[in-house]
Formats: structure tokens, C-alpha cells, sequence
């Protein structure tokens, strides 16, 4: 089986007026239709690796690659134009914050209608009446009302399950996630974890699930991509995370305070330099 | 025995909104008491009307056993009561040094002696003065609450009051607050009044907590009864749920 995603030598480099920052220092994994995580801290480049998948890095950075290809399309040296029909349509992203990645001034039926109009060829009523469909999918109850609120009407949860309605709409085969349950509550983070899951399994996506969260990563995703430093320093499946070696990927897992393990003080990061190189 | 912190009956009132509905919370002195619930279920709005951030309509709030009332407070009391809030982005000033920062509530107090102040109180959170000089902007999160920290503790205070302190960081940074609070704790025998929505982080930091729900106190229990499972509240069952993490299991049952 050919593989969904091909990524070989990633990186992505910020100049700045101190110098070149490389967030992404040579990254490669493939994705084939499986849910893969990519975990690490604040500036391990871990988000910096989905955008640049995505197409999204700033423009005054540089992204390179030996490969960076998408069922057999070529990101890199693809035309403007064709990752603009690609994205949205077959490689879709989650972010974080509802309340900052919405359109505050579109109501959110608009939101999912604009990404079906993009990229084919539909009607008002039959658009409206997809988004509809992909509005109860996500378990939006009175999805018609729903339709024509503005995102500063809805909740936190309610806003992150509209947005995985937006991107989901137009059926892509690729979905990437970046800490799409980080900014919402605990009670709600499961529901909506619930319903990414339900939907990645019937519709049989690639999932690339970027968080800082080890623990709910390796329980959401087959296999998990620990970043360092703009590094993977170790890919681990999430059933054998018990059995990681690096001591990396051991410290984020112990870190977490966790209900009925009395310790006292929490064990830290001893951050090593050789980690990094 | 005298409480370093007791509500009684407290409700608060937005317009028509009730944030608060008669709560009553007795926080024993050197104690370390949770707050654990939803947005929304008033917990922050709790501790905000202990701090004087936020105006009661009804009840008592009595610290060391004194009265204090309404958004203006003395002194004594905010030498006494000291809070850290949850960005440490947000509450910094972002064009101010961390000296200065540190310097301002010396001299709000008028208390001398500022430079011996300023660099033991960076070298407690674990800072060098090194830092002393540089904005926030040249911080990393976890730096920048340890500078909130030590602001809030350059008072020597009594009572700490913490808005989700370590929602804001990386877990591996979460540690390193979570035991910086720990150690100055059992140092100078503060209380904590902490309010998170992770379960775990208020086992971890806390004997007694209480669940909130729509403005109401819906379950008290102490660390320990949580961790036994002696739950008596669905909704704080629920809360223990989704602590634990996602479960496919979970998940095909209630789907």
C-alpha cells in the first residue's frame, strides 16, 4: 500500500535579525490511512511540522525537503493554485482556539457553506443542506438554529465541533489536528475527542494529531512521533509506550501529576544538550 | 480554631446572571484547599470576590477571622492575601522589567530594603538575577510565572490564591511550578486556595477541595476520598472520567 503522506528530511527555517532559527531540523515519517500523533513542548516544532504539511508557514520562511509529497503530488514545487484546491478538499486542519480561528463576523452555516463552494460545484439549497448533515454528525443537536449563530454565540465546545464540521465537509483524506481539545474544558475535551474519533474511523482518514499531552495522544492515536528540539527523538507505538527509551519521551510521561500517585516532588525534566543535536 | 479563609453564604451577581449562589467554603490556616469544576461554575468568580476583584451581593467573607467587604480592602489585607492568575502572558506588565515589577508592591507597602528583597526573591523561584532585568517578552512561560510567583510572594504573604496557575504551561513546565509551590509552601506554611479543572493537579496539591457546579458547591471531599473512589455526586464522577484521559471502550458504550 502506497502511503498517504511522504515527509523526508523537513525543515523549516525563521530568519531573523539574531541569526536563522531552524524550528524544523529534518523531519521524515510516512502516514499511510492510520491516526499517528506528534508530541513534544511549546517550540519542539511539533506545530511547525503540520503547517508546513499544510502550506500554512509564513511566508518569510523557508521550507525544504528531499520529499514532501501527497498521494503522489509533490507539495514543494506544486503551483499556488493546486494547493489551494487541495487544501480544504483533501487535506484538512483543526486548530486550537474556536474562538480565535472562526470567522467572528460569518455565521458558522456560512463558514461550512464557503468551504463546499470552493471546491465543487453546488447549489444553495444542496450546500446548506450538507452543512446541515455534517452539523448533526458532529452531534449538534438543533443543528438549523445552530446553522445561523456567530461564533460568539456558541460555547467553546460547541465552536471546536463546528469547526471539525467546516473541515470535515468537503471529505478530506488527510486531517490534521493541532491541540484541537487544549482550549476546552475537561468535561467537554472527551466529547469532542469522541466525535473526531468516530468520524476518523468511518471515513477512513489519515489523522496526524499534534499535541503537548503524551498521555491522551498515545490513548487517541496507533502511533506516536516524540519532537525535540525540531527532532523526532524517538517513534514509539502507543501500546508499547511503557517501553520508551528515550529519556525524553520517559520525563513527559511521568511529569503528569496523576490521581492516587502520591509523589512528592513531581519528577522534572532534566533537559540534556545532546538531546538536542 | 480560626480559619485563615470562611465564606459564608456568598452569592454574586451579574445583572441577572447568578455566578455564585450561597456558597460557604471554610479553609483551615496552612491549609491547601482545591476548587475543582466546569467553566462557568464559578469557581475563579469564588476567589476573585475572596481577593476583592469582584463585588458580593450577599454573604460573609472573613480572613484570619476578620471581615474584610465590597472591592476596597486595606493594606494589611493584600499583605496578608496575595493571588497568581492563570496567563502568565496576560499578567505581567509587558513593558516593565521584572525589577520593576517586583518593585512595585515594596512600594505600594513602603517597605525598604528592595534590592536584598528583589534578588532573594528570584533566587526562591528558582531565577538567578540574571533576570532581574530583562521584560516579559524575554521569558518563557514557565519563567514568567515564577516571576508572578515571586511577585505574589515578595509580601511575604499569608494566604495564596491561585487562579489555574499551571493551565496556561507544558506539562513538563507544569512540574517544575507545581513543586516550585510545594516547596514554598511547606517553607512558610501558606495556605493555597487553588482553583484548576485538572483533577489531578488538585490531588496532587491539595487535601480538601470542592466540586462547583452552576454557581453551587455540589460535593466537598478530601484528596484522599477522591482517589478511593468515595464519590457521592455523579457529576464529580463524571469530572474523574474524563481526568483519566480518552478510552475507545468509553467512547463505543456511550456512542
Amino acid at each position: 500500500m502506497s502511503p498517504l503522506l511522504t515527509v523526508e528530511d523537513l525543515r523549516v527555517r525563521f530568519p531573523t535579525r539574531t541569526g536563522v532559527v531552524e524550528a524544523v531540523r529534518g523531519v521524515s515519517f510516512t502516514l499511510a490511512r492510520e491516526r499517528l500523533g506528534i508530541v513534544g513542548e511549546s517550540g519542539s516544532g511539533k506545530s511547525q511540522t503540520g503547517r508546513a504539511i499544510m502550506g500554512l508557514t509564513p511566508p518569510h520562511a523557508e521550507v525544504t525537503a528531499k520529499r514532501l509529497a501527497f498521494e503522489g503530488i509533490d507539495l514543494l514545487s506544486a503551483s499556488p493554485k493546486r494547493r489551494r484546491d487541495l487544501r480544504g478538499k483533501r487535506i484538512a486542519m483543526i486548530l486550537q482556539d474556536p474562538k480565535y480561528s472562526l470567522n467572528p463576523v460569518m455565521s458558522i452555516g456560512r463558514q461550512i457553506v464557503e468551504t463546499l463552494k470552493r471546491h465543487e460545484k453546488i447549489g444553495r439549497a444542496e450546500a446548506r443542506e450538507r452543512a446541515l448533515e455534517m452539523l448533526a454528525a458532529v452531534q449538534i443537536r438543533d443543528a438549523s438554529r445552530v446553522f445561523d449563530l456567530y461564533p460568539h454565540e456558541v460555547s467553546g465546545g460547541m465552536g471546536q465541533r463546528a469547526m471539525i464540521a467546516m473541515m470535515l465537509v468537503a471529505g478530506p483524506e488527510l486531517l490534521i489536528a493541532d491541540e484541537p481539545t487544549s482550549a476546552l474544558d475537561v468535561t467537554v475535551q472527551l466529547e469532542v475527542l469522541s466525535i473526531l474519533d468516530r468520524l476518523v474511523a468511518e471515513r477512513g482518514m489519515g489523522l496526524i494529531f499534534v499535541s503537548h499531552d503524551l498521555r491522551l495522544v498515545s490513548s487517541f492515536c496507533d502511533r506516536v512521533l516524540v519532537m525535540y528540539a525540531g527532532k523526532i527523538v524517538e517513534e514509539i507505538a502507543a501500546s508499547e509506550l511503557g517501553k520508551a527509551k528515550h529519556p525524553y519521551t520517559q520525563g513527559l510521561l511521568n511529569c503528569m501529576p496523576v490521581i492516587g500517585a502520591d509523589r512528592h516532588p513531581l519528577p522534572v525534566l532534566d533537559r540534556k544538550p545532546e538531546w538536542a543535536l | 480554631m480560626t480559619e485563615a479563609v470562611s465564606v459564608e453564604n456568598l452569592s454574586v451577581v451579574f445583572d441577572e446572571f447568578k455566578a455564585l449562589d450561597a456558597v460557604s467554603v471554610d479553609v483551615g490556616k496552612g491549609e491547601s484547599f482545591g476548587l475543582v469544576g466546569e467553566s462557568g461554575s464559578g469557581k475563579s468568580t469564588l476567589l476573585r470576590a475572596v481577593a476583592g476583584l469582584t463585588g458580593a451581593s450577599k454573604g460573609a467573607i472573613r480572613v484570619s477571622g476578620r471581615e474584610v467587604r465590597g472591592t476596597r480592602r486595606d493594606k494589611a489585607f493584600y499583605r496578608a492575601v496575595q493571588m497568581v492568575f492563570q496567563d502568565p502572558y496576560g499578567s505581567l506588565h509587558p513593558r516593565q522589567t521584572v525589577d520593576r515589577q517586583l518593585m512595585e508592591p515594596l512600594a505600594i507597602h513602603g517597605i525598604g530594603d528592595s534590592e536584598r528583597r528583589i534578588l532573594k526573591a528570584l533566587d526562591e523561584v528558582g531565577l538567578g538575577s540574571s533576570f532581574r532585568f530583562r521584560y516579559p517578552h524575554q521569558l518563557s512561560g514557565g519563567q514568567r510565572q515564577r516571576i508572578a510567583i515571586a511577585r505574589a510572594l515578595i509580601l511575604e504573604p499569608s494566604i495564596l490564591l491561585l487562579d489555574e496557575p499551571t493551565s496556561a504551561l507544558d506539562a513538563s513546565v507544569q512540574a517544575e511550578v507545581l513543586n516550585l509551590l510545594e516547596e514554598v509552601r511547606r517553607d512558610r506554611g501558606l495556605t493555597f486556595i487553588m482553583v484548576s479543572h485538572d483533577l489531578g493537579v488538585v490531588t496532587h496539591m491539595c487535601e480538601r477541595l470542592a466540586v462547583m457546579q452552576n454557581g453551587r458547591v455540589v460535593e466537598r471531599l478530601t484528596s484522599a476520598d477522591l482517589v478511593a473512589g468515595r464519590i457521592a455526586e455523579a457529576y464529580t464522577r463524571n469530572l474523574m472520567v474524563a481526568s483519566k484521559g480518552f478510552r475507545r471502550e468509553a467512547v463505543a458504550q456511550s456512542g
